[in-house]
This record gives structure tokens, C-alpha cells and sequence, in this order.
């Protein structure tokens, strides 16, 4: 292989596109490192304070498509204050500088501000892609750049963000130039748009195969753009109510009818169930249905919508479709890849909900399923065995019951056998979230058997350090461990601190390790960064007590030293 | 009905959730929960018992707050109150499709026939349906269109006729 040009070796890792098998190569010669990374042009970056951007641009130079996730994912639960940091500003300004070819930005969980887009929307003349997913920051005034100067733009999908609505027509601010539109996803704005923008942006695309609507998008206005599209393979609807008796719903009808690529349906964000069979000839071609939003149906009508979908891969839903209604998903749905059941009230224990049945009538139903996230009121060990016994191939499996310390109800015994079960059976097993009563026995289990584990949330769960050791010294592969409500302690926190270098990073908070133990990790890995987020007073603060519980500590490994950008209540230590 | 109401009220107590609150984070440290629900699914027991511990369960506030504004959004809960009945109802207006639909609804509710069908009948019956608007005036049910009606109506009266003597007869639109 040593006497390849260096033309021929980039032939062949062309052929080569995942990351890991990218990183894998670079690693076995310089030679190979060169070349590598010469011709990469996607890049994956976990943890934006990992690397900086100019290390970044100078390894890559010819980037094109660069993925970006910032805060720790328990920021999602609202674990993280505000203005903790992941700011996308300094990687558009260098990016804008050293890489101009720049064409697509995936970003998660990173604050974006106006700035930001207007900056992205000026620098990068081919930019094709922005994806931002659970990002905050910016208002549709960033939008209305982006639409307005990019020129190519192919894809602009707005996944669950927090966006300010200024009352800015941004959809018109798409130039009539622009046809290249393949996937437009607005949903999670909340203000109105100019429907005859949207109507328009929607004819004068041929290429549009994904268009999700908000829900200020009126029924009404759904039969003219599927009428203009009905080349759509991935339809999110905005409001869905309606009189069946009127005119709209029969436009809608005929317009449906015509759309015979539609794959995925989600939306329905304000819905009547009796609007819901004008969808129904959809159905049957359906390989993903999202309705998790869909808080106006009920489990009845969820159900009888769902005896349609013979071909889905992928459901979302809510819980209120019941164990019956899962029953019914188990005998339908034989492809069924990936589950997701969300609580429709979480708070509230005793109303229509979900149990260990449902999971169970799925397991026992769906052989091909690998991805399951369920929040239910209660589980049982039993149906965890058997549930582990119908399906080996979890390649996920996130479970929450919504009382986080719940035993098992028939034998109130702990849930260790039960998440044992699974860990023993799913050889391939990624991402494990486990809740209820667990002692460290189920730790025992996961250290023992979870061997491709690579990320694990534990909450309120474990009696003793020696759970968290036997999971460090266990999981291999493990990248991401995120702890919260736990007693684990010193004794844990420093019983392998080399092994957090293989990680990408460890979160724990309301856990028992104090702050001096933290000091004295940070000490030892110089290429770690070991943040301690203290949320008390200015006057209460004090960096010297040693003793001191940390009530949350954010770890993570890092090229780059401490963060030049971290807030007043961020302390590097 | 008055469930409904109950979980509505437990939603609104959670709409303040944390992530800008540093006193809650402290309040929540001890792994307090309510563990066994009382059977009885008693409201008033859930809503002291349950102990709101910040982020659990682990839903996004993005999905929990879109969950939130769907459930108002989806109901449009108003009250009816009947003169000379010491209780009110409340029902959900965009269970109905129209005026007909409600007021059928609204007999089954207090039990009684003489609204009967339609605005049309009412000339013939004991009680008159009035609401309340979002200007807070009181306007005769039956006047504009419906959808216009679900939107501007906070809350409903059935009035008896009697108490009207003297405003004349009642010139009805539709």
C-alpha cells in the first residue's frame, strides 16, 4: 500500500464516507492522514468546545459539510441555565474566512443568533443545507436572510427550535429566482406566514420532496399547496380542523388522491379526529407517522388510523393510544422499525396511559424493531424478560417511567433483572436509558453484558459508588455517560481518570462528588475540561471549600484547553 | 366536565416550569416522589402529593410547552351556568360543529327539553342561551357565525325568559 500514489489512495477512501471509518484511516500512517484529510469533506464534530474552529479549517481544507452539537443533551430538560454557552458565532465567522466553499451546516443544541444566519446567508455562495435541531438564538429575521440570500438553498429544516417571531413575512423574502427548494420545514414557528408566498415558493418548486407547515398554515390553505405538489414525499400538516361536510375538505380529498409519493406524515399540531380520514389513503403507504403532537385524538381514533399503516417503519406517538391501542400497532405494523410513545400529560398518573403490556404487545409483534423510547406508569420485570426474549436487536432502548423510583408493581421488587434482561439480550445494544427502583445490581449488569454500549442516562437510580465503577470499567464503548439524582460519589468519579479521555464527555449532577475531587481530576487530565456549573449567589459562592457537594459538573475532553466564552456561574476548574 | 377543568388547572400550575427559577433547583434536591398514586385517582390528592422535580420526566420543553398550547388549543372549555341550577357545567365548544350541536348538548346537560332545537325554537321556549364575550358584553347565542362564535365566547347563560320582560321581543337573525 506504501507505493500507491497519492491519487489512488483518494479513489479508494472515497468509497469510504462514514466518520468513524474516516477517523479510523487517518490513524494508520501520515501518509494516509494526509490524504485523508484532503479529501474529506464532512466532518462530524460531537462537542463544539472539543476543537476550535481553525484547527478544524486547517485540517480539512476542503470541507463542504460540517455537523455541530453544543450543549449536553440534559440541557434538553432544562438541567443546563441559559447562557451556559455553545455559540455557533466564532465557527461562521472562521468558517466564513477559511472556508467559503462551506455548502451545508447541521447544527444541535448551539445558540444562534440573527447575526449568525445573516453572516452564514452573506459568506458562503454555494451554501445548499441548514439544519438547525433544538438550537435558540435567532427570529425570523435571521430567517428572512437566509431565504433571501441563499441563492442555491436546497434544504432549510427548523427541528423543535426556540425561534423569536418578529411578525416578519420571511417566506417572502425568497426571491422568485428561487427554485431550487428540496425540504422546508417550518413547523416549530409560531407566528403566521404569508400563505400566498407560501402557495407561490411551493409552485415554483419541482424539486420539493419534504415540506413541513406550521400550525398557523390553515386548512384551507393544505389542498392548494398539495395540489401544486403532489411530487411530496414527507408532508407535515399545520392546522388540522375543519367541517368534513364543507368544500376545503373535499378539495383536500381530490388532492390527496394525486399524492401517491408521500412516505412520511407528521404535523397535526391542532387537529380534529374526525378530520382525519381525508389522510386515511395516505396510509397505507406510509413508512414513518408522527403524531406526537396530535393531542386532539384520541386513543380510539389513533388506533383506527393506525390499522391503515401496514408499512410503517417508524411511529410516534402518544400515550393516550393506550395498551389496547398498542395491541392493535403489534398485529398492523410488522415492519415497524422505531417506537416512540410520549406522555401526553406529564404530570398527571391515572389518566389514559400506557403500561408494560403495550411494550410487551409490541415486542412480541414487531421483529424487526430496534429503537424503542417509552414513557409509561409502570413496569414489570416480567415484561422487560420477555420483552428482551421477543427482541434481540435493541439498538436503543429508552425507558421512562414517569414516577422515576417505581418498583415493579406485582412483585415490588427493583427493575434490575429486568433491565438485565435486556442488556444480556441485545448484543448490539447502543443507547440505554433505564428508570425505576434500581439498586447497583442492574449497574452489575450493564458493566457485565452491554458491551457496544456507547451512551447511558441513569437517574434517581444505584445505592453505592461501586454502580457507577462497574459501568466505567465495563463499558467499553462508552462515549456519553449522563447521571443525575444518583448516589455516587468521589470514590467513582476517580476510579478510572484515564477513561474519560475515551469518552466524549460525563455529566452529573445531584450526585455526591465534591468539589476538591473535581479539582484533583482536572489536575491530573490536563486535556479534560472539567466544568462545574454553581448556580448559588455571588455571595454564597466559594471556590475554596473543598468539601462541598458540586451540584452539577459537566466533563469533557478537549484539544483546545478551557473555554475562553463560559459564563460568570461556569467555573473551569 | 369537571375533570377536564381539574386537568386543565394541573397544567396551568406547571406552565412557570423551571430554567429560570434558581429557587425551585434547590428546593428539589431530595428524591421526593409520590410514589403509589392514590387508587381512587383522587385530583386534589395527585395535585399535593405530586412532587414537580426539575426535568422529570425528561421531555423536552419544547415538546412539553407544544403538548401544553395543543391540549388549550384543542379545547375551548366555557362554562354554563342555567339560572335557578346552584351548579355549572363546562363543556368543550369545539366538541360541536354548530349551534344545533351545542344546544343539544346543553339540554343533555341540564336536562331539560325546553331549549330545544335550533335559535328558531327558542321563541317558543322557557329559556333564552346568552354568552359572554371576549368584550364582555352579553349577546344572544345564535347571532354570528359559529366558528366566530367559539372564538369570541367565554362563557354561556341560560336565561330564564322571565327575566327579559320588559326588553321586548327578540328579533332572531338566523
Amino acid at each position: 500500500m506504501n507505493y500507491f500514489p497519492e491519487e489512488v489512495l483518494e479513489h479508494i477512501f472515497d468509497f469510504v464516507s462514514s466518520n468513524q471509518d474516516r477517523n479510523a484511516i487517518s490513524l494508520v500512517c501520515k501518509t494516509w492522514f494526509k490524504v485523508e484529510r484532503e479529501s474529506r469533506s464532512r466532518v462530524f464534530v460531537g462537542n463544539c468546545y472539543a476543537v476550535n474552529p481553525s484547527r478544524l479549517i486547517k485540517r480539512f481544507p476542503r470541507l463542504r459539510s460540517l455537523a455541530l452539537k453544543g450543549k449536553p443533551h440534559f440541557a434538553d430538560f432544562n438541567l443546563v441555565p441559559h447562557d451556559w454557552g455553545a455559540f455557533v458565532y466564532p465557527w461562521i465567522d472562521a468558517l466564513s474566512k477559511g472556508c467559503p466553499d462551506l455548502e451545508e451546516l447541521r447544527l444541535k443544541r448551539m445558540v444562534v443568533s440573527d447575526d449568525c444566519l445573516e453572516l452564514l446567508s452573506k459568506s458562503f455562495p454555494n451554501f445548499k443545507s441548514l439544519v438547525l435541531d433544538s438550537c435558540e438564538g435567532f427570529s425570523t429575521d435571521g430567517l428572512a436572510a437566509i431565504a433571501a440570500n441563499c441563492r442555491h438553498l436546497r434544504e432549510l429544516d427548523l427541528q423543535e427550535n426556540e425561534v423569536d417571531d418578529r411578525k416578519v413575512h420571511w417566506l417572502s423574502c425568497f426571491p422568485e429566482t428561487c427554485t431550487s427548494l428540496v425540504s422546508l420545514n417550518f413547523a416549530c414557528l409560531r407566528g403566521e406566514v404569508n400563505l400566498a408566498s407560501l402557495e407561490r415558493l411551493v409552485a415554483r418548486s419541482p424539486n420539493l420532496r419534504s415540506l413541513k407547515l406550521n400550525r398557523a398554515v390553515p386548512f384551507e390553505t393544505l389542498h392548494k399547496i398539495l395540489t401544486k405538489a403532489p411530487q411530496l414525499v414527507d408532508l407535515g400538516t399545520g392546522s388540522f380542523v375543519h367541517d368534513p361536510n364543507s368544500e376545503a375538505y373535499n378539495m383536500l380529498k381530490s388532492a390527496i388522491s394525486k399524492c401517491r409519493s408521500v412516505r412520511s406524515l407528521s404535523g397535526f399540531l391542532e387537529v380534529a379526529s374526525r378530520c382525519l380520514p381525508v389522510v386515511y389513503p395516505l396510509c397505507s403507504n406510509l413508512t414513518t407517522l408522527n403524531l406526537s403532537y396530535a393531542t386532539g385524538i384520541n386513543g380510539t381514533d389513533l388506533t383506527k388510523m393506525i390499522r391503515h399503516c401496514r408499512r410503517l417503519q417508524r411511529l410516534w406517538i402518544l400515550d393516550c393510544i393506550g395498551d389496547k391501542g398498542l395491541a392493535v400497532v403489534a398485529s398492523t405494523c410488522k415492519e415497524l422499525e422505531e417506537l416512540r410513545v410520549f406522555p401526553s400529560d406529564p404530570y398527571a398518573a391515572g389518566s389514559a396511559t400506557v403500561t408494560e403490556e403495550g411494550l410487551v404487545a409490541i415486542s412480541g409483534g414487531c421483529p424487526k424493531l430496534h429503537s424503542v423510547l417509552y414513557f409509561c406508569h409502570q413496569m414489570t420485570n416480567a415484561g422487560l424478560i420477555s420483552v428482551a426474549k421477543n427482541c434481540p436487536n435493541f439498538v436503543r432502548f429508552r425507558l421512562c417511567i414517569l414516577d422515576p423510583i417505581k418498583a415493579d408493581p406485582t412483585t415490588g421488587q427493583p427493575l434490575d433483572e429486568g433491565f438485565g434482561a435486556i442488556v444480556q439480550s441485545c448484543k448490539r445494544l447502543r443507547r440505554l436509558s433505564i428508570s425505576g427502583l434500581l439498586t447497583d445490581k442492574v449497574f452489575l449488569y450493564i458493566g457485565m453484558y452491554a458491551e457496544q454500549l456507547e451512551m447511558l442516562s441513569v437517574a434517581f437510580a444505584g445505592e453505592s459508588d461501586k454502580a457507577m465503577i462497574y459501568v466505567l470499567n465495563g463499558c467499553k464503548k462508552l462515549r456519553k455517560l449522563e447521571i443525575r439524582d444518583c448516589p455516587f460519589g468521589n470514590l467513582a468519579l476517580l476510579t478510572d481518570i484515564g477513561k474519560y479521555e475515551t469518552m466524549r464527555s460525563l455529566w452529573m449532577s445531584s450526585c455526591e462528588v465534591t468539589l476538591g475531587a473535581c479539582k484533583l481530576l482536572a489536575r491530573k487530565m490536563p486535556r479534560l475540561n472539567v466544568e462545574i456549573i454553581n448556580e448559588k449567589e455571588q455571595g454564597q459562592a466559594n471556590l475554596d471549600d473543598d468539601r462541598q457537594r458540586v451540584e452539577k459538573m459537566y466533563l469533557y475532553r478537549t484539544l483546545v484547553g478551557r473555554r475562553k466564552d463560559a459564563p460568570d456561574f461556569v467555573w473551569t476548574l | 366536565m369537571a375533570k377536564l377543568g381539574v386537568e386543565f388547572e394541573i397544567t396551568e400550575l406547571r406552565l412557570g416550569l423551571p430554567g429560570d427559577s434558581d429557587e425551585k433547583i434547590n428546593e428539589n434536591k431530595k428524591r421526593v416522589f409520590s410514589g403509589e398514586m392514590d387508587p381512587t385517582g383522587d385530583e386534589e390528592a395527585m395535585k399535593t402529593k405530586a412532587v414537580v422535580v426539575v426535568g422529570w420526566p425528561p421531555v423536552r420543553l419544547y415538546r412539553r410547552r407544544g403538548i401544553e398550547e395543543a391540549s388549550a388549543n384543542n379545547k375551548r372549555m366555557v362554562k354554563i351556568s342555567m339560572d335557578g341550577v346552584p351548579f355549572l357545567r363546562k363543556v368543550n365548544l369545539n366538541d360541536f360543529i354548530n349551534y344545533s350541536d351545542l344546544l343539544a348538548a346543553v339540554d343533555n346537560l341540564f336536562e331539560c327539553s325546553t331549549i330545544g332545537e335550533a335559535p328558531k325554537g327558542r321563541h317558543n321556549s322557557e329559556y333564552i342561551p346568552i354568552y359572554e364575550d371576549t368584550e364582555g358584553d352579553w349577546l344572544l347565542v345564535g347571532d354570528v357565525p359559529w366558528k366566530m362564535f367559539v372564538e369570541s365566547c367565554k362563557r354561556l347563560r341560560i336565561m330564564k325568559r322571565s327575566d327579559t320582560k320588559g326588553f321586548g321581543k327578540f328579533a332572531i337573525k338566523k
